[in-house]
């Protein structure tokens, strides 16, 4: 029974995108499937968190083989929460792709791509092996790759060659470093290495500290850290504001959860990673924040501020080198609620910026204005999300940035504290850009007649910013899940329970 | 044998990264294919080089005798060969796709970040 609960938030995608390409003739019937399907998608993931919260953690071995043989797949609190926040962006963007793609793209293969880009996505989360992690980012990055090229406009097709060129080359890194880990330690399992890579750091730091080295480079790419986030900004604007939505949301969060799941349990041993990212975190934050200064197009302003809200989660796992306990509680915890805050506000605000296109006919601020006359509803949707981005209490992004600001109080890391409180001021100082560009402002002379935003543009926004106060309001509940999260990395012991991997050194 | 190959891998991570730094796309292709064969051949040779039988227990036994080659490291490049096909299958299809939409091969042209 809970095999299957396991493997569902992988299976149902893959299915879906099955039935949605078995109906590539049929437009309607691809978006029904497609809808459906995100909605299936959701309610096994919710299943799967519901299971895991209040039964414990799940795991399964593909094919029947035993862990550390086989490939597990592990649901712990960590996994499943990313699992199902993951599988509510799905639905949410599938809804409102409905009404944004354009009809040809929807045709061309939108709707398979859309989940198979889920599955990899789930897959990255739940598996509890490093092969199969690399497989999982290769199947996302695939799907990811045609998303972003589907439709084939010139700044796409721009976009799309930078963001292709260094993705390959995260993976190439990432493909040796697996190889390199397997070479020294002889097991791939995530469980199985956290016993054996301590051994190995301990009679060859040097090595280890090198392939550690080969990881964050690999990981710090797919996550968008400093100085590796090129791709981010070129690519993130340039296709339909669904791709780009689900992108925003999910795509360098499984970066950093890779960081996350990878890094303490296999490389908790070798401090010089924990120091890297630190000053990756803070660099991160700053120059995400003055990316955007001088970008004038929403989605891209929006892009540049991906990159620094990645400074504040990685900060969160650069402060478990602390040597308090307490400290390290708190940074993981707020690390993971930054997490779950960030995928919700930032898949909103992009989705937003569609509904500000579809109402002006244009993201480029300079060319727009007086939105909040004209849809005064827009621009109290657009403010839940933007100020909870900035961290404006009592919304969700005010807990997650005090949680982790606390964090590094406790830790005495002043300058770290004062590049995260610098680098959310920068981004109040761009929501009120877009503010006062895209609303506040009198609409040019020349300007387009308002579009008109059918209801499934509008419902995602909507649910979205109620889940945004509703955590703002009530942050507990998500800081215990999160809590529960942290305390499952930083105890490798109930990582290796969950995967059934009691002795931990077979083979 | 090991120091050929490992001297192999390095020239062919040097080559990649070099082909990938050209501003023309088409090399950026070379250079990807290169990357993913310097990968392949690392894992190859990192998981141990030895002239031995294959992992096949005999029947009634629980593992296979000593000194069989290990598998593991055979099938991670079978793998990573397979998806390296369709990566760089892709690939060569979108720099198609971007020379004919931009009408040149020189990727200062792309306009990113500015």
């Amino acid at each position: 029974m809970t095999d299957v609960l396991v493997i569902l938030p992988v299976l149902v995608p893959l299915v879906t995108a099955a039935l949605a390409m078995a109906a590539w003739k049929h437009l309607p019937t691809q978006r029904v499937v497609g809808v459906a399907g995100a909605a299936v998608g959701l309610a096994a993931a919710t299943a799967l968190g519901w299971w895991v919260f209040t039964v414990g953690p799940v795991s399964t071995a593909a094919g029947g083989w035993p862990p550390p043989f086989g490939i597990t797949l592990v649901a712990d609190p960590l996994a499943v929460v990313m699992v199902v926040v993951s599988a509510l962006m799905g639905f949410a963007v599938a809804v409102y792709a409905v009404a944004e793609v354009d009809e040809v793209r929807q045709r061309d293969t939108f709707w398979p791509l859309f989940h198979v880009l889920l599955m990899g996505v789930q897959g990255a989360f739940l598996t509890g092996d490093l092969f199969n992690l690399y497989v999982c980012f290769e199947v996302m990055l695939m799907a990811s790759f045609v998303l972003l090229a589907l439709g084939g406009d010139r700044p796409q097709m721009e976009g799309a060659l930078t963001y292709v060129a260094l993705n390959l080359l995260s993976s190439a890194l990432f493909l040796a470093a697996v190889g390199l880990v397997y070479a020294k330690a002889h097991t791939l399992n995530l469980a199985d290495l956290s016993v054996r890579m301590p051994l190995v750091a301990a009679q060859e730091p040097t090595l280890v500290a090198a392939v550690a080295g080969l990881f964050l480079v690999a990981f710090g790419i797919k996550a968008g850290l400093f100085p590796l986030y090129a791709w981010l900004p070129a690519s993130y604007h340039t296709p339909p504001v669904a791709v780009s939505a689900i992108f925003a949301g999910l795509l360098t969060k499984v970066g950093v959860y890779a960081l996350l799941r990878v890094m303490p349990l296999v490389f908790g041993t070798v401090p010089a990673v924990f120091t890297i990212l630190l000053w990756a975190a803070c660099l991160t934050m700053i120059a995400g924040v003055l990316g955007a200064v001088a970008q004038f197009n929403v989605r891209r302003v929006l892009s540049f501020h991906i990159i620094s809200q990645i400074g504040y989660m990685v900060l969160g796992l650069a402060l478990i080198a602390s040597p308090d306990a307490g400290v390290r509680r708190l940074a993981l915890a707020a690390m993971v609620f930054y997490i779950a805050h960030h995928i919700v506000v930032k898949t909103n605000l992009f989705l937003i910026a569609g509904l500000i296109r579809r109402l002006s006919g244009s993201e480029e601020l300079k060319g727009i204005g007086g939105l909040a006359s004209a849809a005064p509803w827009l621009a109290a949707l657009f403010l839940i999300p933007a100020l909870s981005l900035a961290g404006i209490p009592p919304l969700s992004g005010f807990w997650a940035k005090l949680a982790v600001v606390r964090a590094g109080l406790d830790a005495s890391l002043w300058w770290a504290v004062a590049a995260a409180l610098v680098a959310g001021l920068l981004t109040l100082v761009s929501m009120v850009k877009i503010w006062n560009e895209a609303f506040w402002k009198a609409a040019p002379e020349d300007r387009v007649p308002l579009g008109i935003a059918p209801w499934p543009l509008v419902a995602p926004v909507a649910a979205l910013a109620l889940i945004t106060v509703v955590i703002g309001l009530w942050p507990e509940l998500l800081m215990r899940i999160a809590t529960s999260a942290a305390d499952g990395v930083l105890d490798p012991a109930a990582y290796r329970a969950a995967v059934g991997l009691v002795t931990g050194t077979g083979g | 044998m090991l120091l050929v190959l490992a001297l192999l891998v390095g020239l062919l991570y040097a080559t990649a990264l070099y082909l990938m730094l050209r501003r023309n796309m088409v090399k950026l292709i070379f250079g990807l294919v290169l990357l993913g064969h310097a990968a392949n051949l690392l894992i190859f040779t990192a998981g141990g080089l030895v002239r031995a039988g294959a992992p096949v227990a005999a029947e009634g036994m629980a593992a296979p005798p000593a000194g069989v080659a290990d598998p593991v490291p055979q099938a991670l490049v079978l793998t990573a060969i397979v998806i390296g096909f369709a990566v760089v299958a892709f690939a060569a299809v979108l720099v198609r796709r971007v020379v004919r939409t931009l009408g040149t091969d020189d990727s200062d042209t792309l306009r990113t970040t500015g």
